[in-house]
């Protein structure tokens, strides 16, 4: 139900909305989808692009709807349809509205005290200033790559380095900025991604190179880029140095055993090392999980600031957008509980990764409300994990559950972790400390 | 207004020829711009502010810590005053937000007292020791050990992207043509006292014809110099690399943390930047290479070492950037300002990291040099005043001001998420006096492109703008 007050004197529009979501990625749309259509809760979600869908409207590929809505089709397909959805389940969806702020600044006290703070951020638009007060927000803010800086690749600052992102991007606005010979940083999904955009593109792809000892996709896509397209992998390669004034001239490589080589290119495309886009959730005083850095939730999808949930990508870089979406639709009930009750968790009791596993999603537990809304946890693992090896749960020396994975894991790919354990962590163990999930092969 | 990028020059004898568009030959075709004079200011690159002046650490200094009785010390002291006072008209962002330097060792804190002194020698008498409890208090996140501080309060961080740019507008405006593009090679000497004895610039744009020629090659200074028959100096350049971190970071640092100078250099500074974000560098590297402007592994791997003993959170967080300038150092401890009256001819050599602030007080120094030496300059007028895009923190941009965007919604249209630079910024820029000549030079126009994405986002869309139709690249 919103609530239309006049401008404040400082030019900012005050309104109330029930549940503000930001982003309209398939996270954000489809968890306002589910909202709306349960009646009775004014939802509004905003995007600071000028068009709904998040990062699906730029793979052009097919593969998306599998799981929700049963359909398969293209990205931009699949954003239109989710954008659809929300907005015939009777929420309002606005564009080219950036949130730039929390009107009130971090919250005073400890985060987890009672909600009584409301919760109002501050909203720029071409429509102009205006601050939006709700009852529960919801971050859906999505992840981007690292950038060549953030990677801390030395070199000239020369044009023709990329994301993936931007690539994408760029491909889609049919700008010449793309080159002639391009080098993909990265073997995971998005690194074939990146190839195959590139080569659509009419831009030769000269090799892709990691770090790691194997790329990390099914054999088949790997198959295909390195025999039916020619483009050699270098696996244990990093990336050493950029060259090249104006434009790249190419791509200083540094193999494990010390010996360099020096690729040819005008391009390069740095792909997967995913970051939350997390300014919003930290500038809301939102604690991050120190392994994801997104924000550390709970089974259903809370913060640990009472009335701010986060759902989708913002929460650990990227999964399918699938998996984005479901986790929207799961996300309505808490956030419907949320409304009805105002209950914030209890306690959240740290559920922590030991290596070579890289993080866990979600990564606290309400020992007094564990569900876990999903039915399961996300992890990733810095290196591969032999077959027949064990996911361990424990808490204090006290095993809670076993995993086998039959067939091992690979890094950079969905590792899921069953939560039907959860229910054994229990709050009155109140100095029983984090639980953590370690590797046993 | 005369700004070109292309093609033959204008065929008529100026007055004055600045060569080199960075913040000091900037700030001299601005000076020059008061007098009754033509002047041009010629530039190799396709920009103003291409070199030093686009990356540096971007401090306003109060010259606390020159060579007593220096010229450097004279227009860095004059300087400041000067810049401070034009940044506040022109809209330049500056904070004064004050520099401690800490000392991590007792070597360091016996030093403080000598370095107060000095200040003082120096003309600045604000210096206060602060003791290592009020020091923890004042800055939280510094690392452990810090053992106590010299405060220079007014020691200011800027913005050098607008202040170049504000000089070159407003002596454009003032009607000094700026010629782009047009690196001089060869110099035919000439003697003012004879009509015809001109200075003969050749030019990659064809000649180019003067009374008087001014200097401002920056890194380039000692080889001009040289064209000119003189061997006063040599530059060396001295790399620094810079390291950005996340917006998100600027709360762990108050104030610019300077180390404590000691024989081995000035050392690594940690710093808020006028856009918010907090920078940590310079490293400083003697090299031959003019045009090395990349960074190395070694030393960002140094950077991280020292940061890490000063804010260890900074570490924490994310890099948004990583650059390299290099320092125009020479042999001398000095600026190698030069007049050559019988050639007509002023070299401003040797100026080092104080350029920048420095710079309109150094502009000033020219033209007296200029007048001595016999140029009838003319009686000094007042320039136009210049309101310049307000890039800064401290105050409301386009996207927090009502007013604007009521006016014009196209200030509420964010284009630049991560550093939030409108459309209408953005438009506003590529119709300047000075657009920019690429997609960097747009960036240090509006800062759109210069945020934690590097281009995730925007890039492309910030690319297909710049390239549309009407715009400096579509010329």
């Amino acid at each position: 139900m919103t609530r239309e007050q006049p401008v404040s004197p400082t030019g900012r529009r005050e309104r109330a909305v029930d549940v503000l979501v930001v982003g309209a990625g398939p996270a954000g749309l489809a968890l306002a989808s589910r909202l709306a259509a349960a009646g009775g809760v004014g939802v509004e979600v905003v995007d600071r692009e000028d068009e709904p869908g998040g990062v699906p409207r730029y793979c052009l590929h097919a593969g998306f709807g599998t799981r929700d809505p049963r359909r398969p089709m293209t990205g931009p397909a699949y954003a239109l349809h989710w954008a659809d959805a929300a907005v015939r389940a009777g929420a309002t969806l606005r564009t080219g509205v950036t949130v730039t702020g929390w009107s009130d600044g971090p919250p005073k006290g400890p985060p987890t005290g009672p909600p009584t703070d409301p919760l109002a951020v501050d909203v720029t638009s071409p429509a102009g200033l205006e601050r939006i007060t709700a009852r529960a927000v919801v971050l859906a803010t999505g992840a981007r790559e690292r950038p060549r800086s953030a990677r801390l690749v030395p070199g000239t600052r020369p044009a023709g380095v990329f994301t993936t992102g931007e690539l994408q991007r760029t491909v889609r606005l049919r700008h010449r900025a793309l080159g002639r010979r391009a080098l993909v940083v990265g073997a995971e999904s998005v690194s074939y991604s990146a190839v195959r955009i590139l080569r659509e593109a009419g831009v030769e792809v000269v090799a892709m190179v990691t770090e790691l000892p194997h790329h990390q996709v099914s054999p088949v896509t790997a198959l295909d880029a390195r025999l039916r397209h020619g483009v050699p992998l270098l696996v244990g390669t990093r990336v050493g140095e950029l060259l090249g004034r104006g434009r790249l001239s190419g791509v200083v490589l540094r193999r494990a055993d010390g010996r360099s080589t020096t690729v040819a290119c005008d391009t390069v495309v740095f792909t997967g090392d995913w970051i939350p886009d997390h300014e919003l959730a930290r500038l809301g005083g939102v604690t991050l999980d120190r392994a994801t850095r997104g924000p550390a939730v709970d089974g259903s999808f809370r913060t640990d600031r009472a009335g701010v949930f986060a759902v989708g990508n913002l929460l650990r870089g990227i999964e399918p957008a699938g998996t984005a979406a479901r986790e929207g639709l799961l996300a309505a009930a808490p956030v419907l509980r949320h409304l009805t009750d105002g209950a914030a968790p209890a306690a959240r009791v740290p559920v922590q990764v030991e290596a070579p596993l890289r993080w866990i999603t979600p990564s606290r537990l309400d020992p007094a409300d564990p569900r876990v809304a999903t039915g399961g946890f996300i992890l990733r693992t810095e290196s591969g994990l032999a077959p027949w090896s064990s996911l361990v749960v424990s808490r204090a020396g006290t095993e809670l559950h076993r995993q086998r994975l039959v067939l091992g894991a690979t890094p950079n790919r969905t590792l899921r972790l069953s939560a039907a354990w959860t229910t054994r962590v229990r709050a009155e163990d109140r100095d029983a400390g984090p639980v953590t999930v370690s590797v046993e092969h | 207004m005369t700004v070109t990028r292309s093609g033959p020059l204008p065929d008529e004898v100026y007055d004055v020829v600045v060569v080199g568009a960075g913040v000091v030959g900037a700030a001299i075709a601005r000076e020059l711009a008061r007098y009754p004079l033509r002047t041009a200011l010629v530039e190799a690159s396709a920009d103003v502010g291409e070199g030093t002046s686009k990356a540096n650490t971007a401090i306003l200094h109060t010259g606390f810590d020159a060579v007593p009785g220096s010229l450097e010390a004279r227009l860095v002291h004059e300087g400041q005053g000067r810049l401070a006072a034009y940044a506040e008209e022109c809209g330049i962002p500056v904070e004064p937000i004050g520099a401690l330097l800490v000392a991590w060792d007792d070597e360091q804190l016996a030093a403080l007292p000598a370095l107060a002194g000095k200040a003082e020698r120096n003309g600045y008498r604000r210096t206060r020791t602060v003791p290592a409890d009020e020091l923890r208090r004042r800055e939280p996140h510094l690392g452990p050990g810090a053992l106590g501080a010299l405060e220079v309060p007014d020691e200011s961080i800027i913005c050098p992207w607008t202040t170049t740019l504000a000089y070159a507008t407003q002596a454009v405006r003032g009607g000094v043509d700026l010629h782009l593009g047009c690196r001089v090679s060869e110099v035919t000497e000439g003697s003012p006292s004879s009509r015809d004895r001109l200075h003969r610039l050749a030019t990659g744009r064809g000649p180019l014809r003067t009374r008087w020629l001014v200097n401002a090659a920056g890194l380039y200074a000692d080889a001009f110099d040289r064209l000119l028959g003189h061997t006063d100096f040599s530059v060396t350049p001295r790399r620094g690399q810079l390291m950005v971190f996340d917006k998100i970071a600027r709360a762990l640092v108050g104030h610019i943390l300077l180390p404590v100078p000691t024989a081995l250099g000035k050392g690594v500074l940690v710093s808020p930047t006028v856009y918010g974000n907090v920078m940590l560098g310079p490293t400083a590297e003697d090299l031959d290479d003019k045009r090395a402007t990349g960074s190395t592994a070694e030393g960002l791997a140094f950077l991280r070492e020292k940061g890490r003993r000063i804010v260890p959170d900074l570490l924490e967080e994310e890099v948004t950037a990583v650059y390299a300038g290099l320092r125009a150092a020479t042999e001398h401890d000095d600026y190698a300002i030069r007049s050559h009256p019988e050639q007509g001819y002023v070299t401003v050599g040797g100026i080092r990291s104080t350029g920048l602030t420095a710079s309109m007080a150094i502009a000033a120094h020219v033209v007296e040099l200029l007048t001595e030496a016999g140029a009838g300059v003319g009686t000094a007028g007042e320039l136009p005043p210049l309101t310049m895009p307000y890039l800064g923190e401290a105050r409301a941009r386009p996207y927090r001001r009502a007013d604007l965007i009521a006016a014009d919604p196209a200030y509420g249209a964010l284009v630049c998420h991560c550093e939030r630079v409108s459309r209408g910024e953005i438009r506003d820029a590529l119709a300047a006096d000075i657009p920019p000549s690429s997609p960097e030079g747009l960036r240090r126009r509006t800062r759109a492109l210069g945020g934690r994405c590097q281009g995730f986002y925007c890039g492309a869309e910030l690319r297909a703008l710049f390239d549309a139709p009407g715009t400096e690249a579509a010329r």
